[in-house]
This record gives C-alpha cells, structure tokens and sequence, in this order.
C-alpha cells in the first residue's frame, strides 16, 4: 500500500517552475479535444435513452387504448414497446464502447506526453483519500 | 435429508471454502476493501450482476408478472436501462477519482468531514434499509421453503445474517465478489433452464406461448372465474396515480441505480477505468438478458401454474419456485429454492461490506480521526466491527418486525434515497465546476430528508385499514396518506437537485474546491493518479 504522495516537486526545463502535471494536463488541446468528444458522445446518448425509456411509462400511463393495438398476432405494442428498450439501451452501450476508444486514444497520448515531459504517474494525492 | 436443504448446505461449504481461501488474500486495505483491483472485467460485470439482482427480482417480478401481467414486465425494463445512466455518467470517473467509497469522488474537491459525514449516513441508511428488505424476505422465503424441516423464521434470519457477517468479516471484498459471481451464474443457468422448459410447454412456439398469454383465466376476489388478456397494460397500475406512480418508479430506477453504494463500491474492485466500462457493459448483457427472460418465468407462471394456484400456496414470491415443481418435479424445485437462498445471500453480503466501507473509511478514518489513523489496520478492524454491528442491527429488526411485515417500501426508500441524495451531489461534484461543500451537504440533506418523509405519508406508510386486516400487514398510520405514490422519486430526485443547486449558489464562493476541480477533471477523464492494482 503506497502512502499519500505529495503534490509532485517542479520539474526542472519546464518552464513555469509551480506547474503541477495536473496543469499541464488542462492546458493540452488532446485533453479539451477529449472532454468535448465526451461530450458531443454523452450529452446527446444520455438524452436519447431517457426520452426513449419515459416514453413507455407515458405512452403506457396515458395512451392505454394506443398501446394495447395487436400488431403481431396476440402480442401488442406495449408488449414490443417495453421488449424494444432491451435492445436500444444494448445499443447505446455499444455505441457508447465503440466511441469510447477515441477517448482511450486521447487519454494514452496524454499520458505518454506527461512521461516524456518527466513528470511521473503515481497515485496521488490528497492527505484522507 | 431434505433436497431443497442439502443444496442449501452445499451452497453454504462452497461458500465458506470461498472465503477461507480470501481470508488469507486479505491481508492489507487494498485487498480487504477493493479485493486488490485485480477483479477482471467480466467477472465484476457478473458481480455486479450479482449484486443487482436480488431476490425482489427474481422472486418478486417473476411474481408480479405471473399476477399481474404486463405492468409487472414494466418493472424489469427499467433495472436495465438504469445502468446507462452508470456507464455514460458515473462508473469510470468514480473509478479514476475514487478509492474505496462513493464518498471519496464528493471529499476529492470539497471539504472532507462534512461531506463524508453526511455521504456516509446516506450510505448507511440506503444500504441498512435495504438489507432489512432482503432479510424479512429472505427468513420469510427460506421458513417457507423448507416448509416441514423445522426451520423458523427467526432461525432463518439469524442463518442469512450470520452468514453474511462471516464473508464480509473473513474475506472481504474477495470472497464477497466470488460469492456474486457464483451466484450470478447460478442464478442465470435455472433462468435460462425455466425459460427452456416453459418454452418446450408451447412446443417451442412463440406464438402459441403469446396466445396463451393472451388469454390467462383464474378466479377474482368475489369467486367469480375471469379471463384476462395479460399483455394488456394496466391490471395493476390503475388511474388516477397509476401512471404517475410508473414514472415516478422508473425516475427512482433511473437515477437511484448509479447512486447505489453496493453497486459503486464493485467498480473500485478492478484495475482501471476502461476495466470498469467493459464490466458494466458485461453486466448489462446479463441483466439485460435475464430481465427479457422474466417474460417466461412470469408469464409462464400464470399460464402453466395459474394464479390460483399460486395464491393458495405460499402467494406471489412462490410463482417461480412453483413453476419449477410443476414443470420438473421436487428436484428443480430445491435446485430453484436454493437459488433464491444464494440471491439472498450474495445480496446482503455485498450491502454489508458497503455499509461497513463506508463507516470505516469515511466516518472513522476520515470524519473521527480526521484522516490520521494509527496503522492501515485500524481501519480494517473498524469495518470487522461495522460489518458485525450492520449485521446484529439488521437481524434484530427483521425478527422484530417478522415475516408477514410489508416491507417493499423499504426498497422503494433505498433507491429514492439513492437517486435524490446520492446521484446529484455525485454527477455535480464530477461536472459542476462552481460546486461546493454547502451545495454537497444541503443536497445530501434534502434528498434524504424528502425521501424519508414523503414515503412516511405516502400510502405504504399511511392507510386506513378495515378491522378484518391482521395487525401485522395494518398499515402503521391508520389515516388517509398525504402524499399519493409509493414511489417519491418524482418529488424527491428534484428537491435533492435543488438543494444541492440552491446551497451552491446560497454558500460561499469555494476557490479551493474550483481549483480542485481542474484536478479532479484532469484525474476523471484521463485516470492520471488513480489507485493502481496491487499484484500479487
């Protein structure tokens, strides 16, 4: 069990001689280019599953009549409705894995600058963690 | 000896072997707390599995759905959708920010006693509650399937809950992920075995099975024989608050999954981030697959064996179990039966190892001590202690309140507690840069607050009962209830969300916790400085 770190010692050639690695890290346009393709995946994919799944409750609660059509012999829509959910939220988890790994690719060159940079990758960091 | 407890035993060495082997893997926090984080990904994502469904699940939907048709399918939708909200939102920073608990991600950037110290009490009440669920169930389940071999329910209970204390106290976070997994398989092979069976019923024809579904008869309260098309909505969630109380549900579901401390604590269990998202994707291919599966258990239940049938022997919980005897006779029955017992078991085992996680790392180590503990041992030892004391409490008050209490709203508290005070202090502490210790306590506060108190007027609670109904299932307040649903997710997630908004923007600029921030966004998003695994 490693003990509590301290905030890494300045680095010597990098300049700005308070600079913290998680500084470095805020100022790399690998690190805004990855939050905002977290953000073009997640905002759009967390407002698609919840609009699809509060459709059922909705539709279920106020639509009955709607719902309860027989679209495949004795099974209804509300039947297919609620199966339908399995697969798209299977979907978007998918989904979701595949755009991950962009992020991934982000996250290791990050990484890798840091190294190179000298600045080192031990868990951190605050006394109580 | 009988079948059903043979298994039951087997279930109990096997288990115990598990652990005795952990307990000598246990030797330090890392391993005792997080089971070193060298859990790979699909075994946590079976873990998880584990973890998620509980007996309510498997006994309870299987139940409803035999009872009650279609809006009892409406339930299984929702436990799998939830775990979206988990990977999109909060699985692999908590990995990244975190070490042990849920609180760690909240004490990164904010002042730790406070913060800790109510996170904590949230931790604590989510996961006692539920765990009181589990046990009432479970002695209440075992006495009734071991009906004829002299067990009780206050013998049932004391057996769960000693068990659970022994796995968590000897072998930690090791032996408890290997009884989920266990479990989880278990559980999946006599799904996928019940399924086969009622679908060779119809001679493997959907259409024939869905046929039958369409026309379900049994006998209603006032003696009359009815015939119901089951896959039609609304048997059981009637107007006026019957749609109301689905959404409020599946708000419940939604947001209080991915704020569940049992749930949260199994990412800290594997290597890194990217293990974390893969095992919840694992776990969604399970959940996802054995929630679909319910359509047979239940529906076949209400076919094959008939909701009379059910009612007069042992009611809706029975359904799957009886299923089982009817297709395939007294073996499958006990090989059925001990799976509930294993469900039960895994559950409150991995409830009890986050209860006493939390107390001992965030209200011992952290709020007591202030961070300094004497050696990593202590803090160990404070969560045998914890694990023994969550569990004695819990035994106590599933004897005290006894097998016939209703207790469902309990449940119904765990996640309305975990989706209105633990997930908005968590998903801002992650992504609101502006975000503080005021805003984190008065969420914290508020979501917990309303959701105690909207489900203490609520219609579990409160109800007025006739003089007929048993003194045990009476409701507790005997007057009409003030507040509609059972479920208060639909009142109780918004008021968590602005109190933790509102003492945000009421409290004290935080250049501190702003500066954090960057730090804590850099650590989330790219696992720079995160708790490695430990070989070995």
């Amino acid at each position: 069990m490693a003990l509590p770190q301290p905030i890494p010692m300045p680095k010597p050639g990098n300049g700005d001689a308070k600079k913290t690695r998680w500084d470095r890290v805020q100022e790399m346009d690998e690190f805004r280019l990855l939050l905002l393709a977290k953000k073009e995946f997640v905002i759009p994919a967390t407002i698609t599953f919840v609009v699809y799944y509060f459709a059922l409750p909705v539709l279920v609660g106020y639509a009955p009549e709607l719902m309860d059509r027989k679209v495949l012999g004795p099974v209804n829509l509300a039947y297919l409705f609620a199966l339908s959910q399995f697969f798209v939220a299977w979907g978007i988890a998918f989904a979701y894995v595949r755009a991950a790994r962009t992020f991934d690719k982000y996250g290791a060159h990050i990484l890798s600058t840091l190294k190179k940079e000298g600045f080192d990758d031990s868990t951190t960091g605050k006394e109580g963690l | 000896m009988d079948m059903t407890l043979l298994l039951f035993l087997g279930f109990i060495v096997i288990t115990l072997g598990i652990t005795a082997w952990a307990s000598r893997r246990s030797g330090s926090s890392a391993s005792f707390f997080a089971a070193n984080r060298s859990i790979t990904a699909w075994q946590n994502g079976v873990a998880v599995a584990g973890d998620y469904m509980s007996a309510a699940s498997f006994l309870g939907i299987a139940g409803l759905i035999a009872f009650f048709g279609y809006d009892g399918f409406m339930y299984s939708v929702g436990w799998l959708v939830a775990y979206l909200t988990v990977l999109l939102v909060v699985a692999e920073p908590l990995r990244n920010a975190g070490k042990y608990t849920m609180a760690d991600v909240l004490a990164y950037r904010l002042n730790p006693r406070p913060v800790r110290a109510m996170a904590s009490l949230s931790t604590l009440v989510v996961s006692t509650f539920y765990m009181i669920a589990q046990m009432v169930g479970a002695g209440a389940l075992v006495a009734l399937l071991l009906k004829g071999s002299h067990i009780s329910f206050t013998m049932a209970v004391t057996g769960v809950g000693v068990l659970m204390i022994v796995y968590v106290v000897f072998g930690g976070m090791l032996a408890t992920t290997w009884v989920q997994i266990i479990k989880a398989m278990l559980l999946m092979a006599g799904t996928i075995l019940l399924s086969v069976l009622v679908l060779a019923h119809f001679h493997f024809s959907l259409s024939e099975f869905f046929t039958a579904v369409s026309q379900v008869s049994y006998h209603a309260p006032d003696g009359k024989l009815v015939v119901k098309d089951f896959l039609t909505p609304g048997l059981r969630f009637k107007p006026p608050y019957g749609p109301l109380e689905l959404i409020s549900l599946g708000l419940a579901l939604i947001f209080g999954t991915a704020g569940l401390p049992h749930i949260l604590v199994r990412f800290y269990t594997v290597p890194d981030a990217k293990t974390a998202r893969y095992s919840v994707v694992w776990a969604m291919v399970i959940i996802g697959s054995f929630y679909i599966m319910t359509t047979f258990l239940g529906f076949g239940a209400a076919t094959i064996v008939g909701r009379d049938f059910i009612a007069k022997n042992g009611g809706t919980n029975m359904s799957a179990p009886l299923l089982a005897k009817v297709m395939a006779g007294d073996v499958f029955f006990a090989f059925i039966s001990a799976i509930a017992f294993a469900t039960i078991l895994a559950v409150v085992a991995g409830l009890t190892i986050s209860a006493s996680t939390s107390f001992a790392h965030d209200f011992w180590t952290n709020v007591i001590k202030s961070g300094k503990v004497r050696s990593q041992g202590e803090e160990r030892f404070v969560a045998r202690i914890a694990a023994f004391v969550v569990g004695a409490v819990a035994i106590a008050i599933a004897i005290i309140l006894g097998p016939t209490a209703n207790v469902a709203f309990l449940v119904a508290l765990a996640f309305a507690v975990a989706a209105s005070a633990n997930l908005p202090v968590i998903v801002f502490s992650i992504y609101w840069k502006r975000f503080n210790t005021t805003g984190a306590v008065c969420g914290l506060a508020a979501g917990l607050v309303a959701s105690i108190v909207l489900i203490l007027i609520g219609p579990s609670v409160m109800g007025i009962d006739a003089a007929s109904v048993a003194a045990a299932v009476r409701h507790p307040i005997q007057a009409a209830p003030i507040f509609p649903l059972e479920n208060p997710g639909i009142l109780s997630i918004p008021i968590g969300f602005a109190g933790a908004l509102l003492g945000t923007l009421l409290g004290e600029k935080d250049p501190h916790a702003v500066q954090r921030f960057e730090e804590l966004e850099v650590r989330a998003n790219t696992g720079l400085g995160s708790e490695k695994a430990v070989a070995h």
